[in-house]
């Protein structure tokens, strides 16, 4: 009844072509902007920003990252953690090394940075698919977090390991409060998933989904699929690069080598496992429900503890993570494999029909 | 300085004996199933895990290990069941994200059943140089590493012996090649894959029971699984003398690297040093020293 | 039938040559010194029992396969080992014995990536979208929409193929082929698993590609009705070895042809 289409007739390929094609949507879409960018910054707690939404944001950046490589251009990669790495050690040293910067410059140079990383550990993929893929992507996580620690240049030859980022300020104004991170954080995000996303429907995102489908038919009708697959490991390692950068400027407020480990490659992985492969919007939702969910958990437990009076060790918790995880995992895999992205649009055709059955 | 790099490179030999036991339990399910199963590692770390906790409530030696190899058959068969075979006509890379999300479940299981605390596994050898070898060379070989390598060997020529001389072992290399020739001609595929979980799950048992005495039994163990790509890389993931000499090779170079290499570069070699060995050797020759080459049609 | 009132481009001169091309693959010999022609503006069939080699001859020509000898000239550019690449830019197009859509994607989408070589804009402009990489994006649309309309699919536009019924995946190949605009259309098995209905569509489609853009057809198949009634010519390949080539009425009365299809031993 809401979610109707009739009389909106799309009359021109550029109409049909939009994002938003339905009315619906785009006021929908507007008015999420408009909340994300007013209302939420007006009412939002400091709790709020810091734990949850620059986290979920920042996250979703990298998980868009990943799912440009892994889910449209099939490249399976279990690094991202590592290219954020990149990122955040670039932008500390380009703010370091190069009196006067702009941060956002500085952020700009980390993506790069991590393109340029990307396309080297990128180039095996000519010659190597799928598993062993994987492989090379693993060799790139655990050699970049150790030239990271060991490599002393990279640290500022700090002896414990462990650097505070430089503070944020553009044109003069402080990003110090979190109110004002995560509106920076919002801003770049929604930036560039538009970019992701425009990237995605064009001539770029058809030459990544045709490489993933079959790349030797691909290969037939023109597709370079050597460019084509760098092209997603540059795109894919700039937006990680860039996450990363505002991984430890916005939210950990160090750079340090360690927060980048395998276990938030994972992590980002399941994000898009559970988000759904191949779409934009699946970066947002895996994003949400890998930030939220330690926190429902915990405050389940503590309820439980106290509705109930078991007492239950942090250790449990944290093992409950775990098995909460890995049991989703293999739910979403079972039951919808296209992830909740999917979910979301099964949703929205039965919306489509509402309040008919059919 | 000759004799202490071959005493770093039979270490590095022995230790990659571990790492091909990994392997051969990849090797073992991908062969029959085509499944690539990330979880292996975390099922060494349960069978370790659970066998620890067994003795640890006054359970025999002997009763513990009986009753191991049931529960790892059983947990073989589960995952068999509730995961792989809803699973079945997915792509290839859905089944492995679900063997990774499958091995977080175990890892948390196994976890909350038996606490975190790191636990001693004594097996009765020790980890000391054998007399008579270092009487004759001057040398540091480990009896308890030798003795694994012992372990392992009768594994491995059990396990090849299995595939190539019994019938079970010709339907299992069938229904790897491909499952509905292989139903065409009458084998039972469950079943086949019941015996092929069970077969890993007794290697993740012994795996577990050795590597835990070497290092202690910890969370740690489930890595394990990762520096089993490399070995596989180099050997094939089909090919079980691949798995051995794959681990071999890896061992020996991850010892050799660090030990001879490590010192220029502030050390810490070993964490990513198999990994890109195994990166340049796919660039050279994709499909592995034992793999089969792989055949594009269109 | 050929002697239909449309208005057609004459058959020209040789747009591609293959000589003395041999392809081996381990211990199998899949082609053995086969040489032919292949003129502009024809319809030329390639026919032959199973297994005699036509997949991979039209593979050679369009540089998946490398031979290990002889050479294929296609408009004066010589080559033995073309890559898949330079042979789609240099205008030759095909479709696949099983099809090869990118099942992930809408038919829109699938026909739109045969546009790829003719899209230029970079990657900054198309994160963009606005401007240049939007003109370009509904330039090629209106083009692709076009070969929709041609071919009839224009419900199915926005349909993922992998949801398709098997006949209407095969237009959606031949879709894709024809967005390369090729002057060389290699159709591999093009009516391979349809009811008469769709096979009589597919003639049609192919004829008119055709007659209407002056499209050189090379194609296999098997049905020998469709083979007599349209092509200009057909080569006969039994056991990677040629055995016949020439108008359709020869090749029937060919006796080497006829003991090929019936089996009797050499």
């Amino acid at each position: 009844m809401l979610y109707r289409e009739v009389g909106q007739y799309r009359t021109t390929y550029q109409a049909d072509a939009a994002i938003f094609p339905i009315r619906q949507d785009r006021i929908a879409m507007v008015a999420l902007l408009v909340v994300a960018f007013v209302a939420i910054p007006a009412l939002g707690s400091a709790y709020l920003f810091s734990a949850i939404l620059i986290p979920f944001l920042i996250l979703s950046l990298a998980a868009i990252g990943l799912n440009i490589l892994t889910g449209y251009a099939g490249q399976l990669s279990l690094g991202a953690a590592a290219f954020m790495a990149v990122g955040a050690f670039a932008s500390y040293n380009f703010v370091l090394r190069v009196p006067g910067i702009p941060v956002l410059g500085a952020f700009i140079g980390g993506g790069i940075a991590a393109a340029l990383v990307g396309i080297v550990f990128g180039l095996p993929s000519l010659r190597i698919r799928g598993f062993y893929l994987a492989v090379a992507t693993l060799a790139a996580q655990f050699f970049i977090v150790w030239a990271l620690t060991k490599i002393g240049w990279f640290t500022n030859y700090n002896s414990s390991g462990v650097i505070t980022a430089q503070p944020v300020v553009i044109l003069g104004w402080h990003f110090a409060a979190p109110r004002e991170k995560y509106l920076l954080v919002l801003a770049i995000v929604t930036v560039m998933a538009l970019a992701a996303k425009n990237m995605a429907r064009g001539n770029l995102g058809r030459q990544w989904m045709a490489v993933r489908d079959m790349d030797l038919a691909a290969e037939v009708i023109g597709i370079r699929p050597m460019r084509a697959k760098l092209y997603a490991f540059a795109v894919s390692s700039f937006y990680c690069g860039i996450a990363g950068a505002l991984f430890a400027y916005t939210y950990l407020g160090t750079v340090e080598p360690e927060a980048y480990n395998l276990d938030l490659s994972f992590r980002i992985l399941f994000m898009i496992i559970i988000g759904g492969v191949g779409t934009i919007l699946g970066g947002f939702l895996g994003s949400a429900f890998i930030v939220i969910l330690p926190i429902v958990l915990s405050v389940s437990i503590e309820w439980l503890d106290r509705s109930l009076h078991l007492s239950v060790p942090t250790s449990v918790a944290s093992n409950l993570e775990l098995i909460v995880f890995g049991a989703l995992i293999v739910f979403f895999l079972i039951v919808e494999p296209h992830g909740l992205a999917r979910i979301w649009q099964i949703v929205k055709e039965k919306l489509r029909l509402w309040p008919f059955p059919h | 300085m000759i004799q202490f790099a071959f005493e770093v490179l039979i270490g590095g030999l022995l230790s990659g004996v571990m790492y091909s036991l990994v392997a051969l339990g990849f090797v073992l399910i991908y062969k029959a199933s085509g499944v690539f199963n990330f979880a292996q590692g975390s099922l060494v770390f349960f069978a370790a895990l659970t066998f620890v906790g067994l003795l640890e409530h006054h359970v025999p030696f002997g009763l513990a290990l009986v009753i191991m190899v049931g529960v790892m058959v059983v947990v073989g068969l589960a995952i068999e069941r509730l995961v792989l075979r809803p699973l079945v006509n997915q792509p290839p890379i859905s089944l492995f994200m679900a063997t990774i999300g499958l091995s977080f479940l175990i890892e948390g299981i196994a976890q909350i059943l038996w606490g975190a605390n790191v636990r001693g596994l004594d097996l009765g050898l020790q980890d000391e140089p054998i007399q008579a070898i270092s009487d004759a060379t001057g040398m540091n070989v480990s009896k308890f590493d030798l003795s694994a390598a012992g372990i392992a060997a009768v594994l491995v020529i059990a396990l090849a012996l299995f595939f190539n001389r019994t019938r079970v072992g010709r339907a299992l290399r069938a229904v790897a090649d491909d499952h509905q020739a292989a139903l065409a001609v009458g084998i039972p595929l469950q079943y086949i894959w019941a015996i092929v979980w069970s077969v890993a799950g007794f290697v993740a048992l012994v795996t577990g029971l050795l590597w835990g005495a070497r290092n202690g039994v910890q969370f740690a163990l489930t890595f394990v699984a990762l520096k089993a790509l490399p070995v596989l890389i180099l050997g094939g993931f089909e090919s079980v003398p691949g798995a051995i000499v794959g681990g071999l090779i890896i061992g020996a170079s991850e010892k050799l690297a660090e030990v001879f290499l490590g010192p220029y570069v502030g050390g810490g070699i070993e964490g990513w040093f198999p990994y890109v060995l195994a990166l340049l050797f796919l660039l050279v020759r994709p499909e592995g020293l034992f793999g089969e080459k792989i055949i594009r049609r269109i | 039938m050929r002697d239909q009132p449309h208005a057609r481009h004459a058959i020209g001169d040789v747009i591609l040559r293959a000589e003395g091309i041999s392809l081996r693959f381990g211990g199998v010999q899949a082609l053995t010194d086969i040489s032919f022609e292949v003129r502009e503006h024809e319809v030329l069939a390639i026919i032959g029992p199973n297994g005699a080699g036509k997949s991979s001859m039209l593979n050679v020509i369009n540089g998946v396969y490398h031979p290990q000898q002889g050479t294929i000239t296609f408009r004066d550019r010589s080559a033995r080992r073309m890559s898949t690449h330079d042979a789609a830019l240099a205008g030759i197009a095909r479709t696949f014995q099983n099809i090869a859509l990118f099942k992930g994607m809408t038919v829109l989408d699938n026909i739109m990536t045969g546009r790829t070589l003719r899209m230029r804009r970079g990657v900054l402009a198309q994160a963009l979208y606005l401007g240049p990489a939007r003109r370009e994006e509904l330039e090629h649309r209106a083009v692709v929409e076009r070969i929709i309309d041609f071919l009839e699919i224009q419900a199915y536009r926005k349909t993922p193929v992998g949801r398709l019924p098997y006949g209407l995946q095969k237009r959606v190949d031949l879709g894709r082929a024809l967005a390369l605009e090729p002057s060389l259309l290699l159709l591999d098995e093009p009516m391979a698993g349809m009811n008469l209905e769709e096979k009589a569509d597919m003639c049609r489609f192919v004829l008119d590609v055709n007659e209407q853009f002056g499209t050189t057809i090379v194609l296999i198949e098997h049905d020998m009705g469709v083979v007599m009634d349209i092509s200009d010519r057909v080569i006969v390949l039994d056991y990677g070895r040629k055995i016949g080539d020439g108008p359709p009425d020869a090749i029937r009365a060919n006796q080497a042809v006829i003991d090929a299809y019936l089996g009797v031993v050499h």
